[in-house]
């Protein structure tokens, strides 16, 4: 059975100018091991999606889902207290700003033992050494004299670190990291992502990385979803998708990366993400996507082998024998 | 290109005083030591380096927000030391123009998007209203806005139109030099590329100069002609953009190509490990600063500051380096 088993997950949010849908049929399923990575642009719905799972969505949010389950247990029917048993010991969340998501009011040694007797019992004190323990093994200089130190006496580097130690605490068995290197410097940002990935591996914990930059994915993923204004456009294993994206929006990220110029002005994506307002009629996509046609502007398309488009991309194997009558298609 | 450098800097230093109590000696920080480059029209310098390496101080003084300490800097042919208050101000402010990272932070959210591009030519130049509104509309067009975008407030634009009219603004005064302060890291990577590229036709049309700050190096590998690495303060590599990315010769410039993830899943790659993370400028490590995290470092490191030194293409701060 899997750990994390979500089936058409839809989130919509109470407005004043009506209901505004930011999550629209999300399925994710993810075993022990896995280390999936959600992409795309901003307002595309990843962070709502993991923030409904962990169900810290204000009250204006709408959480419906066919099948929400963790580890065999249904997140749909459990009572708030069931659920607070289950945040932050099995699944965790590091979030995008580390500066901002620790207390500024508390110093390290609190905050993490805190997380430990909330959910082990005991006194806070009893788990200093377990503390000293996990800023080690974060890979913190000298643990025992940073104990006492306040996130202001922290870097941004160090900040994510205490961050990720106490996510770590309980050992969860999946952990969700939210952009967790952005706010950070390329060395940084590398010494981070590996140190997710060791613990990763070390703890044969999932991780679900939430991220915008498709340089990260190809580095630390095995499995990708690709997100576009709250839908899944596509779901695939990370090299298959690299060597061969098939929906045209995967196709369009990638290409507008500088990696991938060919000469000086590079493949922008025209438009910006719909808002709430200015939804297209038919594939959400079609304003922007150079292959769309009259169906694509009609009718919602379909998912089929986990790619939601009308016209996806060819497979690279068919691409030689098919290139012809697909540009028939596409003109 | 033409035939001076529209910035010639040499050895540029800024000193910061800290005053760290009323009874102890104030203690001066290096925020930059020793810059030196030529920039000429219709070309860009990409400055590189990690938060604090002294990026963003570098562009406080070639935007005349600041003096420098110490050191020789020189635009489009008027030597900043030599000139007066008011040259300056007449003049300079016209040539070089400034964008800022956060198109969130450097919009006034109180003015409609007219009155923060007339706002140059009101203080600049003596256009009547009229003339003012053609100019403003003009550059609107150009950086891809719409007419009626003149009567709106920054609030209703999304990132990238932000960021558009942080350059329309930047452009107004048609200046020779454009510092740009990461202009496209806060943005997605569809919108990066519609602004990097509306970048790149502004440069070719109107011959501009960039100076573009950024940590993204696959961004600046893109775009820079010229690349500075700057490490603490301190240039440490220097050269053609080719020459740097394509043989990387300091061990820090190494570190931070090998540290840059790649979209590319074929190639797994041995990474160099920068462990720890950059000393506080205050107490900056003895000899060459780097040597505390450079796997390369030796006894002699730690003792002898290297100089930049001429090494085939690119100039070199590392006594490793032959």
């Amino acid at each position: 059975m899997a750990l994390l088993e979500i089936t058409n997950l839809t989130v919509e949010f109470a407005t004043a100018h009506g209901s505004l849908r930011a999550v629209d049929q999300v399925s994710l399923s993810l075993d022990a091991g896995d280390i999936v990575a959600i992409v795309g642009e901003s307002g595309s719905g990843k962070s709502v999606a993991m923030l409904a799972l962990m169900g810290l969505l204000p009250w204006t949010a709408t959480i419906t889902a066919d099948q929400m389950s963790f580890d065999g247990k249904d997140l749909l029917t459990m009572n708030p207290k069931q659920r607070r048993a289950i945040i932050g010991k099995d699944i965790s969340m590091i979030f995008q700003e580390p500066m901002t998501s620790l207390n500024p009011c508390f110093n390290v040694e609190y905050q993490i033992s805190e997380v430990l007797a909330q959910h082990f019992g005991g006194r806070r004190r009893s788990y200093k050494h377990r503390v000293i323990e996990l800023l080690e093994k974060v890979g913190i200089p000298a643990p025992e004299t940073r104990l006492k130190a306040y996130p202001h006496q922290l870097s941004g580097g160090m900040s994510q670190r205490v961050m990720i130690a106490m996510m770590i605490a309980c050992e969860p068995k999946l952990l969700i990291a939210d952009e967790p290197t952005t706010a950070l410097d390329v060395t940084i940002q590398a010494q981070i992502l590996e140190l997710l990935v060791e613990l990763q591996k070390a703890n044969g914990m999932a991780l679900v990385l939430i991220t915008h930059d498709m340089a990260v994915v190809a580095e630390t993923a095995d499995r990708v979803v690709v997100q576009y204004a709250g839908q899944q456009v596509e779901q695939r294993s990370v090299t298959e998708l690299f060597n061969n994206p098939r929906h045209p929006y995967t196709q369009a990220l990638l290409s507008a990366l500088p990696e991938y110029a060919k000469e000086k002005t590079l493949n922008a994506i025209p438009g910006v993400v719909p808002g709430q307002l200015d939804r297209p009629v038919g594939c959400l996509f079609n304003p922007r996507c150079e292959h769309a046609q009259d169906l694509c502007r009609q009718q919602p398309p379909e998912r089929s082998e986990g790619i939601l488009c009308h016209y996806p991309l060819p497979l690279k194997s068919a691409l030689n024998a098919a290139s012809t009558s697909h540009t028939e298609v596409i003109t | 290109m033409s035939e001076h450098a529209l910035i010639q800097a040499r050895d540029l230093h800024k000193y910061y005083t800290i005053k760290t109590g009323m009874f102890r000696p104030n203690q001066s920080l290096q925020a930059l030591s020793g810059a030196s480059f030529d920039l000429y029209a219709g070309q860009t310098l990409a400055v590189v380096g990690e938060s604090g390496c002294g990026k963003s101080t570098l562009a406080r003084l070639l935007t005349l927000i600041e003096q420098p300490t110490a050191g020789q800097l020189s635009l489009d042919g008027i030597d900043l030391a030599s000139a007066n208050e008011k040259e300056v101000s007449k003049k300079l402010r016209h040539t070089i123009q400034m964008v800022f990272q956060d198109p969130f932070g450097s919009l006034n959210p109180r003015q409609k998007v007219g009155d923060i591009l007339q706002e140059p030519l009101i203080i600049n130049t003596d256009l009547n209203a009229n003339q003012r509104r053609d100019r403003v509309l003009e550059l609107m067009r150009r950086v891809g806005l719409l007419d009626e975008h003149i009567h709106r407030y920054p609030h209703m634009f999304s990132g990238g139109q932000r960021q558009r009219i942080a350059i329309a603004r930047a452009l107004i005064l048609k200046p020779k030099i454009v510092v740009l302060d990461e202009p496209v890291s806060a943005l997605d990577v569809s919108i990066q590329a519609q602004v990097l590229n509306l970048l790149i036709e502004l440069q070719q049309e109107l011959g501009l100069a960039y100076v573009f700050i950024s940590h993204d190096l696959s961004v600046v590998r893109h775009i820079a002609d010229q690349v500075l690495v700057m490490y603490l303060g301190k240039p440490v590599e220097q050269g053609l953009s080719e020459a740097v990315f394509n043989n990387p010769q300091h061990p820090y410039t190494q570190a931070l190509l090998s540290a840059t993830p790649q979209a590319n899943t074929d190639r797994k790659r041995e990474r160099i490990r920068l462990t720890g993370e950059l000393p506080s400028p205050l107490n900056p490590p003895s000899g060459c600063s780097f040597h505390p995290r450079c796997q390369n470092a030796t006894a002699q490191c730690k003792i002898i500051a290297p100089v930049m030194e001429q090494h085939g293409d690119v100039s070199v701060a590392c006594l490793l380096v032959k």
